[in-house]
């Protein structure tokens, strides 16, 4: 790389943390995150009280509850602000200003996702802080004797694993919400990513679907589907850290590099549409 | 070189269900804009002058035809650098504040956080919202916004300035500002391009005009060439007797009492001198001969209503008749 193109690149890449700086600022000002992020605390808290009612399991049903919660709410941020991120510019017409400054349209796009991601870097961050308060405080009110029976500590740190591909799994969510924001209208761009959020639960299904299926067309049409569609189902190792069952960090690895490569793959797509799109 | 300059430049939209048939917003616009001009662009609510100004400002691709600005293509980092542009009715982030916004824009330029600060506080001051900077876009009016537009239009002091209906949803104190401005960014040489359906507006401020009626040009010039186009004459004369009144006012254009034994006759470029003659002839005082020059809304509603007879009788036309989807 010769030194104005890496200059070049260096003055890009600024333009694109500008552009991300924004968003993060515009999104945590927004009312929706706020009552996101304030219901999935309670929700955290509240699991202690679900705790409560339940003999022996209370500490499995914390931690359940509180990475469950971490997901859904992270869900809804990823796609109720995801979706903000183009749609509305276009709609409101906000994006016609920004446009006519020297960003690319490239680099708008990745100003945006990066914008998004670091807001739920913070809100999941917030949601773990909740989560292992409400597990540390539990542990500190219980005895000894009552704590050696749990199959692993309270604020075990296992489960940071199991945030980390959540987090992972919403950056691909945020890319999903961002692909479709790019090409249809905000409403519609949050049913289809919520829509392929669950078919993406359910992918591994289509996979062996000839076993369920007598039509060969029909099981290769699926078999098409599972090689598109994002497969989220092994982001999910809630089961296996709540009943302190080894994941090993090559299997994080891999997961997060198929996330990665899904993520890289959504942006490329955005981005050529978007760069073609006319903004009427 | 000029400043702005469009050859043949058109746009198309794909218009129905299954989107087969096209609408022609601009229809082979070839336009040159000198450096130092303020050129008024004007035309009826969807003429095209917003198609005109996205194309410029590539938000828009163009079906055909070349955009070029300072001698760029149009829509090029390197042009954006040196243009400002206000969208029409602009709208920004509600959860930003004035002086955020324009720190962030002013950021995309590259400027040093010195200069930065130096000129949005210059710029908030300039377009009279100085006070209210530090309050959240949700909370300003429409013209307060236009007022926020006009700023983050500046905001790298631009060589040309596009206005899209620069004087929309303001006071009548808001516009002879924002008409102060646009003569002080005249005064310092800068090209502006501004897009109006406000006549009285452009008639104030602007150098040189173009007319744009369904997507085609139909004039450009000096504004003043433009209105040179004479009306006809007003005769203003006195005692003129009832036989006289009946004799000629009835070949005058238009003949009014406009105060007792004193009537104006509104006649045609041509006749204005037989109409003297005749006056005198029949005992009467001339009083006044005025020129009538056209104003420039009398060329406006002139090409308007030119255009849109060429379309009636035009039985090949194209063109489909939805309407377009952008002014």
């Amino acid at each position: 790389m010769t030194e104005s193109a890496s200059g070049g690149f260096v003055a890009s890449l600024r333009v694109v943390g500008h552009v991300a700086v924004h968003v993060f600022k515009e999104s945590v000002r927004d009312r929706i995150l706020y009552n996101l992020v304030i219901f999935a605390v309670l929700l955290i808290a509240g699991s202690y009280l679900m705790g409560q009612i339940t003999a022996g399991q209370d500490v499995k049903i914390i931690k359940d509850l509180g990475l469950a919660a971490t997901s859904l709410f992270g869900l809804f941020i990823a796609v109720f602000l995801g979706i903000g991120l183009v749609s509305k510019e276009v709609q409101r017409r906000s994006i016609y200003s920004l446009l006519a400054k020297p960003v690319t349209r490239p680099q708008f796009v990745l100003g945006k996702y990066a914008g998004l991601v670091l807001t739920l870097a913070v809100n999941v961050a917030v949601m773990i802080a909740a989560h292992y308060s409400v597990l540390g405080v539990m542990s500190w009110l219980e005895s000894p004797e009552f704590r050696a029976g749990w199959e692993a500590p309270a604020t075990d740190p296992a489960m940071l694993k199991a945030f980390f591909l959540i987090f992972v799994q919403l950056m691909l969510i945020t890319a999903v919400a961002l692909f479709f924001s790019t090409v249809s209208s905000a409403a519609l761009a949050a049913a289809l990513t919520i829509g392929l959020y669950i078919v993406g639960h359910f992918n591994a299904d289509l996979r062996n679907f000839e076993t369920v299926v007598d039509s060969p067309a029909a099981a290769a049409l699926a078999r098409g589907f599972y090689y598109v569609l994002p497969n989220l189902a092994p982001f999910d190792v809630k089961t296996a850290v709540v009943h302190a069952q080894p994941v090993p960090w090559g299997y994080i690895a891999l997961t997060t590099a198929y996330g990665v490569a899904y993520v890289a793959a959504l942006l490329l797509a955005s981005i050529v549409v978007f760069s073609r799109r006319d903004f009427k | 070189m000029p400043a702005i300059r469009t050859e043949a430049l058109t746009k198309e939209f794909p218009v129905g269900f299954w989107r087969k048939r096209v609408h022609r917003a601009l229809d082979q616009l070839t336009l040159s804009v000198e450096p130092g001009e303020v050129f008024g662009f004007l035309g009826p609510n969807g003429a095209g002058k917003t198609t005109t100004l996205k194309l410029l400002l590539q938000l828009i691709f163009p079906t055909s035809g070349v955009a070029e600005i300072l001698g760029r293509p149009a829509g090029s980092v390197d042009v954006r650098h040196r243009i400002g542009y206000l969208p029409e009715t602009p709208y920004f982030y509600d959860n930003l504040t004035a002086e955020e916004l324009l720190l962030y824009f002013a950021k995309l330029f590259g400027y040093a956080p010195a200069d930065r600060r130096r000129r949005v506080d210059r710029l908030l001051d300039e377009v009279g919202i100085g006070s209210e900077r530090r309050q959240m876009l949700r909370r300003f009016s429409k013209g307060m916004l236009q007022r926020v537009g006009v700023a983050q239009a500046l905001v790298n002091d631009p060589e040309v300035v596009f206005l899209d209906e620069p004087m929309s949803g303001l006071d009548p104190i808001g516009r002879r500002q924002i008409r102060e401005l646009i003569l002080d960014l005249r005064r310092q040489g800068r090209t502006v391009f501004f897009s109006s359906h406000i006549l009285a507006d452009a008639e104030s401020i602007c150098s040189q005009a173009g007319v744009l009626v369904a997507g085609r040009l139909v004039s450009v010039g000096r504004l003043d060439e433009i209105l040179a186009v004479e009306r006809g004459w007003e005769l203003v004369v006195a005692d003129l007797s009832e036989v006289a009144q009946r004799a000629i006012g009835s070949r005058a254009r238009r003949i009014t009492q406009i105060a007792l034994g004193r009537h104006a006759l509104e006649v045609a470029p041509t006749e204005s001198d037989q109409f003297v003659r005749d006056c005198i002839e029949s005992g009467a005082h001339v009083v006044a001969l005025n020129p009538l020059h056209a104003t420039l809304e009398d060329f406006f509603l002139r090409a308007v209503q030119d255009e849109r007879g060429n379309e009636g009788a035009s039985s090949d036309d194209s063109r489909a008749t939805e309407p377009p989807p952008t002014s």
